[in-house]
């Protein structure tokens, strides 16, 4: 100890380490040990729900879709422009024949139309309808080469003229290996035939791994034949070496003599739109990987050639849609407070068995299935129904002018209200008990009126009740989705309606992960506003 | 005639044979999903009892087809798909083709040949709407209307939706374009044959929003085909769309006072998919399920439990009584002559392209 207090640097512990790093380490020690306990929630909580809900919001921005499937296009697609008027040139062209020939025996050239449906009606069928005659685009030339020789569209001889020495010898070697062995091209020819080499090797690997062929014994695609052409059209002088070299130095010979097919014809005799500048210009807006085009339609705008712009009213709906989720949330949540808040009174202050039996009515509907008790207001609302027969009969309103009471923001508003009662009662319940019943006696002693005691005593003490019932009537409201669709017509439907319908009708997932995104940005906002005003700690679940 | 006969005798033998021995390489159970209900009961009794008799298995009932759609994209991404086969609306098959989540079918190499010869694909003709689609049925959607609310003049056309100077009171129409913009536009005077073309522009939506705008505050709008019956049934609607078996079970099951019309019935298919990715002893199985459950006899068996007509031609002539109250079924058909006189087929290809666009414009004009 007196060594101790001799040193004049810093305090230490009986180890000998400085005391505040000692007690630093008990704290870590402290605080891992607290981590670890709640660590299996917290990773289950990471896996369940934040993973999953990332990843569909990440979907509101996502969109590799066209750079995947059309990667040459999208890449040719640079050059062009909207404001040329007129559909891109013939490398585009040429690039199209080649993605799309892929995509179609990928099967993924429907995946793409639909996602591109999304922005222009039309687009779904050109692809589907493309896809189908693709294969037939560049069949004169591979007529024409097979003329010249035969060796030029025979997919063995190309084979082996494409391919790396390696992977020839391996596969002459063991012939299993010409499938499981994935093709790679030789360098020198590459340089010679870019265009070609780069067909046939998309053809030579689909072969391999979709259909698990070996492409010595594959049909060849005419898409080969075709970028052959326009490689030796370019590049008459181009040269190969190997059993192939005469062959490719005859084709160069005879190009310049060859039927040239205009692809762009080719494809307007499949479908005219592939003429029309809009599609085209289409495909290049969504060529990136990211797009901000989702967020654009949930908030009813859309990409035009001059920025984004406002959709046409007749398609605006989503504002709307969230403007009266908001409002009839609202409306919903004061409804329940004001028939929540007497009977919460009455519970806090009825003697215990009279209030255990009002509690087991408030949470009786809590037993019942929510499908079951949104039907039930259907019984209840419609114009035959129970309370228009009762109002009819003590002839309130006549036979005739029955009311309207469902199908429309009423009926939601009147079952949504009934449905969230319970949790508006029972946070207002637990806080009102904890009221001492002698402040009031007090007040009222000191002679304030029954009113005045109320509003000026027990009310402000009551306020943290209604803020947590509050928050928890609005947020649940604001998603809900099942009982606006049942008893809300068109009038009462919300945003989540809508997002139910594009998870799965249309489809359209990264919509819905947009509007899902900007409805939880606005409940944040709302509680973070609500934090500011009135404050999160004044909101108390219980006593 | 004879020898054709043995012949095809023989053939089916052999076919049955070979089934028999294949069944070491099948799963033994399968999942199968469908609508639930009086429909999901007709498939029971028509395919799936039989062909558990007849080889054992386990089928299990998933009732998820009116979420099939999202739920396959769901568990194809997740690279785990626990379903076999899909029950699923023609529109619906076209989408899951066209994203890749269903199989390809060689319809005349998988399935059987019709009882009268013809080849598979021959004998479902039309309804072959997409590469991947086995269809099963043909049902339509139409109209009924309360008998005892519509005075002594019943409808007995399309029009008369339109109509509430005769026919007042409120009607049920589904709450998506199809078939309501259709309509729409053959009241609104466009011939039928051009009514596609002219719901292709701006201006042919633009009028048939406008001659469904002179209806709008008389329409109660539904989402589920129960629902028009049910609102007919309490007198909340003179009239209402829906699917017509719907109709024949309120009419025909029920006794309820309720009419149908046949004029302008918008036909559609319904059938099956076979999910993309299944390990190689499941798609044996379904395809084995498929060959049995999809043949002429079959689907003229269904027709006993609903009226919903069979979607090949051979089997037509083989639809018999109602399984319980033992009326003629053929002349509840969509597609008996007396009723298909006027009928729509749905555009699958119109409306693939322009579901979205229309349903936006659909929605937007709702919320007006």
């Amino acid at each position: 100890m007196t060594e101790t207090s001799q040193h004049s640097g810093p305090v230490l512990a009986a180890d000998g380490r400085p005391l505040k790093a000692s007690l630093a380490r008990a704290l870590r020690r402290e605080k891992l040990r607290a981590m670890l306990l709640i660590a299996p929630l917290l990773v289950f909580i990471l896996i369940t729900f934040v993973v999953p809900i990332g990843q569909m919001l990440f979907r509101s921005v996502e969109n590799q879709i066209v750079s995947d499937v059309l990667p040459r296009t999208s890449e040719a697609l640079e050059e062009w422009s909207y404001n040329d008027g007129a559909a891109p040139g013939e490398a585009v062209f040429f690039a199209l024949t080649q993605d799309m020939v892929v995509a179609a025996e990928r099967k993924e050239h429907t995946r793409l139309g639909s996602r591109l449906n999304y922005e222009e009606s039309g687009i779904s069928s050109l692809f589907r309808k493309s896809g189908r005659k693709v294969d037939e685009i560049g069949e004169g030339y591979a007529d024409q080469f097979e003329a010249v020789n035969p060796m030029l569209v025979d997919p063995a001889a190309l084979t082996q003229l494409f391919a790396t020495s390696a992977w020839s010898e391996a596969v002459a070697s063991d012939a299993e290996l010409a499938v499981t062995r994935t093709f790679k091209v030789n360098k020198d020819v590459a340089e010679a035939l870019p265009r070609a080499s780069d067909a046939f090797r998309e053809f030579a690997v689909f072969n391999q791994s979709v259909d698990e062929k070996d492409p010595r014994k594959a049909k060849l695609w005419n898409s080969v034949s075709l970028a052959l052409f326009e490689d030796l059209r370019q590049n008459p002088a181009a040269t190969v070496d190997g059993p192939a070299s005469a062959a490719i130095a005859a084709a160069a010979a005879a190009v310049p003599a060859f039927d040239v097919e205009d692809l762009a014809q080719s494809f307007a005799k499949i479908d005219k739109d592939w003429l029309d500048p809009e599609v085209w210009t289409v495909i290049k807006r969504y060529s990136p990987e990211f797009t901000n085009g989702y967020f654009l339609n949930a908030i009813d705008m859309e990409k035009t050639v001059d920025g984004p712009a406002w959709r046409d009213e007749d398609q605006q709906i989503y504002l709307k849609l969230f403007w009266r989720t908001m409002l009839m949330s609202m409306t919903i949540t004061i409804s329940c407070i004001l028939l929540g808040y007497p009977v919460a009174w009455l519970l806090a202050n009825l003697p215990t068995r009279q209030a255990n039996l009002l509690m087991i009515l408030v949470l009786l509907p809590f037993w019942t299935s929510l499908l079951v008790r949104t039907s039930a207001w259907k019984v209840l609302l419609q114009q035959q129904g129970v309370i228009n027969d009762i109002v009819v009969w003590l002839g309130l309103v006549s036979d005739e002018n029955r009311l309207q009471l469902i199908n429309n923001a009423t009926g939601t508003i009147i079952a949504m209200t009934h449905i969230l009662l319970p949790f508006m009662i029972l946070p207002l319940f637990s806080v009102l008990k904890t009221i001492p019943p002698t402040y009031l006696r007090a007040a009222k002693s000191l002679g304030a009126t029954n009113w005045t005691a109320f509003w000026r005593v027990y009310f402000p003490q009551s306020v943290p009740g209604i803020g947590a019932g509050s928050i928890l009537v609005f947020i649940m409201s604001i998603g809900y989705y099942i009982t606006p669709e049942i008893v809300g017509g068109t009038k009462g439907v919300f945003i989540s309606n809508r997002i139910a319908y594009h998870i799965s009708s249309s489809l359209n997932w990264g919509l819905a992960a947009a509007l899902g995104a900007i409805l939880l940005a606005v409940v944040m906002l709302l509680y973070w506003a609500y934090d500011r005003i009135v404050g999160i700690d004044n909101v108390k679940l219980g006593g | 005639m004879k020898t054709t006969t043995t012949l095809l005798a023989t053939t089916a033998m052999t076919l049955a044979g070979t089934s028999a021995f294949a069944d070491a390489h099948m799963a033994d159970s399968m999942t199968i999903v469908s609508w639930g209900g009086a429909y999901s009961a007709s498939q029971q009794g028509a395919y799936h009892d039989p062909y558990m008799a007849n080889t054992g298995i386990t089928i299990i009932n998933d009732e998820s087809s009116s979420e099939a759609v999202a739920k396959l994209r769901a568990m194809n991404e997740a690279g785990n798909v626990t379903w076999d086969l899909v029950d699923v609306e023609a529109a619906d098959a076209i989408r899951l083709c066209d994203e890749g989540l269903a199989l390809e079918i060689d319809h005349d190499e998988m399935l059987a040949a019709g009882a009268d010869g013809s080849t598979a694909s021959d004998d479902f003709g039309d309804s072959i709407i997409s590469d991947c689609f086995i269809p099963q049925i043909v049902f339509s959607t139409t109209v009924g209307y309360r008998t005892d609310m519509v005075g002594d003049t019943p409808p007995t056309e399309i029009c008369a939706i339109f109509d509430t100077d005769t026919y007042p009171g409120k009607r049920a129409l589904a709450k998506k374009p199809l078939a309501n913009v259709e309509w729409a536009l053959l009241c609104d005077g466009v011939a039928k044959a051009d009514i596609y073309e002219v719901l292709a522009t701006e201006e042919g939506q633009a009028q048939a929003f406008a001659k469904l705008d002179t209806i709008k505050d008389d329409v109660i709008w539904w989402s589920a085909g129960a629902e028009t019956p049910q609102l007919l049934a309490d007198g909340e609607v003179v009239m209402g769309s829906t699917f017509n078996g719907r109709l024949f079970s309120a009419i025909a099951e029920q006794d309820q006072p309720i009419g149908m019309l046949w004029d302008a019935q918008m036909l559609d298919y319904d059938g099956w998919i076979v999910p993309a990715g299944l390990s190689d002893d499941r798609l044996a199985r379904v395809m084995d399920y498929l060959t049995f459950a999809t043949d002429t006899q079959r689907l003229a068996d269904q027709a006993k439990y609903i009226s919903y007509g069979p979607a090949r031609a051979s089997s037509a002539p083989l639809v018999g009584d109602h399984g319980e109250l033992g009326i003629p079924m053929a002349e509840h058909m969509p597609t008996d002559p007396a009723n298909s006189k006027n009928v729509f087929v749905t555009q699958y290809e119109f409306w693939a392209d322009y579901r979205d666009d229309l349903d936006a414009k659909f929605q937007a004009w709702l919320a007006q």
